[in-house]
């Protein structure tokens, strides 16, 4: 416990793309970067305090934790503002400001000639913010406001070039995809907060019995858990939600970098790891081992299947996008396997070399006047020396060449996943055969990636004269971040080696599993196998034998292309039909009841009606006097007409009306109802003011009325004849 | 004796001229004189009940109604003939400049 200001961490940029987003157009250029840069480098200045503080101490890790402020506080449950700086947030804190300011002053140059620069900076910075929120958050709701800040953001960057057709689409079809998995994630706080009734992650990590309370036919761990991930699986962009990703390209380069490969995406396996209790198997660890099976199951099959379709891409940035979908798979299966702490090992060595490889493609990029199509690219190795040399590097690190940071980040995650056969030995080398899997994606990983490579930098140009004489190597302010970023996609896998994992140690990984130092003789085979492989087929451009596959086999060959039709499928299954109700709706509803009926109707009424009494005031005095006059007549004739009062008397067995029709001294002629004793006939009806009666007691309603002055009035009488 | 009612009857045929003058004509003096006939008949009536209930309050106030009578007809004729002057017309139909 400390009173340390966490709250000044996400709070700065979140301030700063305020400023930008409200003054910023006021702002000079220089003052908008400068704002948006120098807040994201005192948070991690910050960050970094806080960071020694709580890591820096004798013995074990001292957590920082500051309750800013109680949010929300009811009788059964209470939630704070609350931020926690431990080993996990603290490691997730470093990365998203580190890699961030990296990708921040990247794009001083990336978007030096961009119109809108103050909106870029203001939306990065809130970006930054929610991040840093959902990161340091200390209970599952204070992180799910960060969880949809960055899938606003997401959106608005995503859709930063809002006028052209194709970038908005994106961007809404990545909101909605997330907002489907963010639906689970709420589902999932609201199922612990009535069953459990804390989201604290460190309350819940004590709620052990109430978790494995059973539900459903599980228990909440599972069920609560499972919903959860949906959310996961929609920012982390895994099956099925994954879709929304490759599109996300369509925003500025280093966003796709920063959002869409190295924080944001991340968001999904730091909660796995987080709720690791949730995920993780043995007995003495996870609640829920299923769970923990369907999420592995679920990257391991997610990283195949993305990385099979990076094979045909030939837009750089989607190969990349799919590749990230793929390497977040092997997050996932880190995450939820006998290692949690690899998933956060690879999440970290990712970010270094993913965010490189982005901001590397849009160097590429800015060389190639903003080309993406990499089979018209070719031969950039010498024209753009430094970009090529650290893309170089990220493209080894990624696929895992032995001594860069992928390679043991890697092996860390198929260590992971061949450990729960140690922890779980009743389910039949489940782990063994998701590494063999994993393993495998790592060859096409390192065949995916050296295609790329080779298609962009070895060879010949063969981008048309144009665009071949603007090449140009990007400014320092470019090249200094990738080099950066190289020099740790390089030396980063240092700190989680297999002879000393300093980064699992740090972050409490569990002793009982000890990694198989095989791994790491597959995990080299496996990238020399795609290497070897895509040199074969794809050093100095497409050679004979891809061409010969592409023809000899067109139909598998279209199917890959076209990312095996999901989108369509979706399309069909899920988006029009969503579509065809929304117009029905709106048709019965909107167009016809609300607008026609209720507004237009109304609107018609007052029409209608104006039309009719506007053809009183015609401006005619004369008319209005005549109206005026009838009116005047009328409101005589009412209050001066004698009205039909009357008073009766009794005498013996006669009813008499008296003081009738006396009024104003005019003679009157008066008819009159009698009823006796309830009867519905008058008794009689003739114009006679007397009634006679039988003796005794009787009930007589009495109706005057006064057929010259329209008048009339009635009562009832009890009389008494004798 | 003549009747209070008799009196009545006068004033009321007075004044349904008079209003249909004012309603019917189109010619601003004879609405003007519709005017000054149903003052009249008001002014009758006062008379009359002034009479009846020997009452000198009535007459003092035909007396106003007299002399307010004339200061209007003096404005109101001042005024047809300022506009036939400068329209030659008394027809209050075509004088509807500021209808529009």
């Amino acid at each position: 416990m400390s009173d340390f200001p966490l709250h000044l961490i996400p709070l700065l940029p979140l301030v700063a793309a305020a400023l930008n987003l409200a003054i910023g157009r006021k702002l000079p250029r220089d003052a908008s970067s400068l704002l948006a840069v120098g807040s994201v480098a005192a948070s991690l200045l910050i960050s970094v305090v806080a960071f020694s503080r709580m890591a820096g101490g004798e013995g074990a890790v001292q957590p920082l934790h500051e309750t800013w402020y109680t949010w929300i506080a009811t009788s059964s449950f209470k939630i704070d503002a609350a931020f926690v700086m431990d080993a996990l947030s603290g490691v997730m804190t470093l990365i998203v400001t580190g890699v961030g300011l990296l990708i921040h002053i990247y794009s001083i140059g990336y978007m030096s000639h961009e119109r809108d620069y103050a909106r870029y900076f203001g939306y990065l910075n809130l970006f930054m913010g929610s991040m840093l929120i959902l990161v340091l958050g200390d209970n599952l709701v204070a992180s799910f406001v960060g969880w949809e800040g960055v899938g606003v953001c997401s959106y608005l960057l995503i859709g930063f070039w809002y006028d052209k057709e194709y970038n908005a689409y994106a961007g809404r079809k990545a909101f909605v995809v997330n907002r489907i998995g963010d639906f689970g994630f709420l589902l999932g706080i609201f199922l612990l907060l009535t069953a459990v009734g804390t989201v604290n992650f460190g309350e819940l990590e004590g709620k052990r019995t109430l978790l494995s309370a059973p539900l459903w036919g599980k228990n909440v761990a599972f069920w609560g858990g499972l919903l959860l991930f949906v959310g996961a699986t929609g920012k982390s962009a895994q099956l099925p939600l994954y879709v929304w990703l490759p599109d996300a390209m369509a925003g500025p380069t280093p966003v796709s970098a920063l959002i869409h490969a190295a924080t944001m995406v991340t968001a999904g396996v730091y909660m796995v790891v987080r709720l690791h209790i949730f995920y993780a198997f043995g007995p003495s660890l996870g609640l829920a081992p299923h769970l923990g099976g369907a999420v592995m199951i679920v990257g391991c099959a997610t990283a195949f299947w993305a990385a099979s379709m990076a094979f045909a891409q030939t837009d750089i940035k989607k190969v990349l996008a799919y590749s990230t979908i793929s390497q977040l798979g092997f997050m996932f299966v880190g995450a939820a396997g006998a290692v949690p702490s690899s998933g956060i090992f690879h999440l970290m060595t990712h970010a270094f070399f993913k965010a490189g490889l982005f901001l590397g493609a849009g160097s590429v990029m800015h060389a190639m006047s903003d080309r993406t199509d990499i089979l018209e690219m070719g031969g950039l190795r010498k024209k753009v020396p430094i970009t090529h040399a650290c893309f170089l590097l990220y493209t080894l690190a990624i696929a895992g060449c032995p001594g860069f940071s992928g390679f043991f980040s890697k092996d860390a995650i198929l260590g992971s996943a061949a450990g729960v056969d140690q922890v779980l030995p009743a389910w039949h080398h489940f782990g063994l055969a998701t590494s063999l899997v994993l393993l495998a994606v790592a060859a096409m990983t390192s065949f995916y990636m050296f295609r790329l490579y080779f298609l962009v930098f070895s060879g010949e140009s063969r981008a048309d004269k144009h665009v071949a004489a603007h090449i140009h190597e990007s400014p320092p302010v470019m090249t200094v971040p990738l080099a950066v970023l190289a020099l740790l996609s390089v030396v980063g896998g240092l700190v989680g080696t297999p002879w000393h994992d300093l980064l699992g140690e740090f972050l409490g990984a569990p002793p009982e599993v000890s990694i198989p130092w095989q791994n790491m003789l597959g995990g080299t085979a496996a990238f020399a196998a795609g290497l070897l492989g895509a040199y074969l087929c794809y050093a100095g451009g497409v050679r004979a034998p891809v061409q010969r596959f592409a023809k000899g086999l067109p139909w598998l060959y279209d199917l890959v292309k076209n990312k095996y039709y999901v989108d369509e499928l979706y399309d069909t299954i899920i988006v029009r039909p969503t579509k065809l109700v929304a117009h029905g709706f709106a048709d019965v509803f909107d167009k016809f009841l609300i607008d026609s009926v209720l507004v237009g109707g109304l609107a018609r009424l007052v029409d209608g009606i104006g039309y009719l009494v506007r053809r009183v005031q015609n401006g005619d005095v004369q008319r209005y006097l005549a109206t005026m006059v009838i009116g005047a007549a009328v409101l005589i004739w009412l209050a001066a007409r004698p009205p039909a009062d009357f008073a009766v008397e009794v005498q013996g067995t006669t009813v008499t009306v008296v003081a009738a029709g006396t009024g104003r001294g005019v003679p009157r002629r008066l008819r009159y109802c009698w009823r006796i004793d309830g009867a519905d006939k008058c008794e009689s009806e003739r114009p006679r003011d007397s009634l006679r009666i039988t003796p005794g007691r009787h009930k007589i309603t009495l109706r005057v009325w006064d057929a010259d002055w329209g008048t009339s009035a009635s009562r009832s009488l009890e009389v008494h004849g004798s | 004796m003549i009747p209070v009612s008799n009196f009545l009857y006068l004033a009321a045929i007075l004044f349904a001229i008079g209003l249909s003058a004012v309603l019917l004509r189109r010619n601003a003096l004879i609405v003007l004189m519709g005017v000054e006939l149903m003052l009249n008949a008001a002014n009758l009536t006062l008379l009359a009940f002034a009479r009846a209930h020997h009452d000198l309050r009535g007459h003092a106030i035909a007396f106003l109604v007299i002399a307010t009578a004339a200061a209007e007809a003096a404005v109101g004729l001042a005024i047809v003939v300022g506009i036939f002057r400068t329209r030659h017309t008394a027809n209050i139909d075509e004088v509807t400049l500021m209808k529009h």
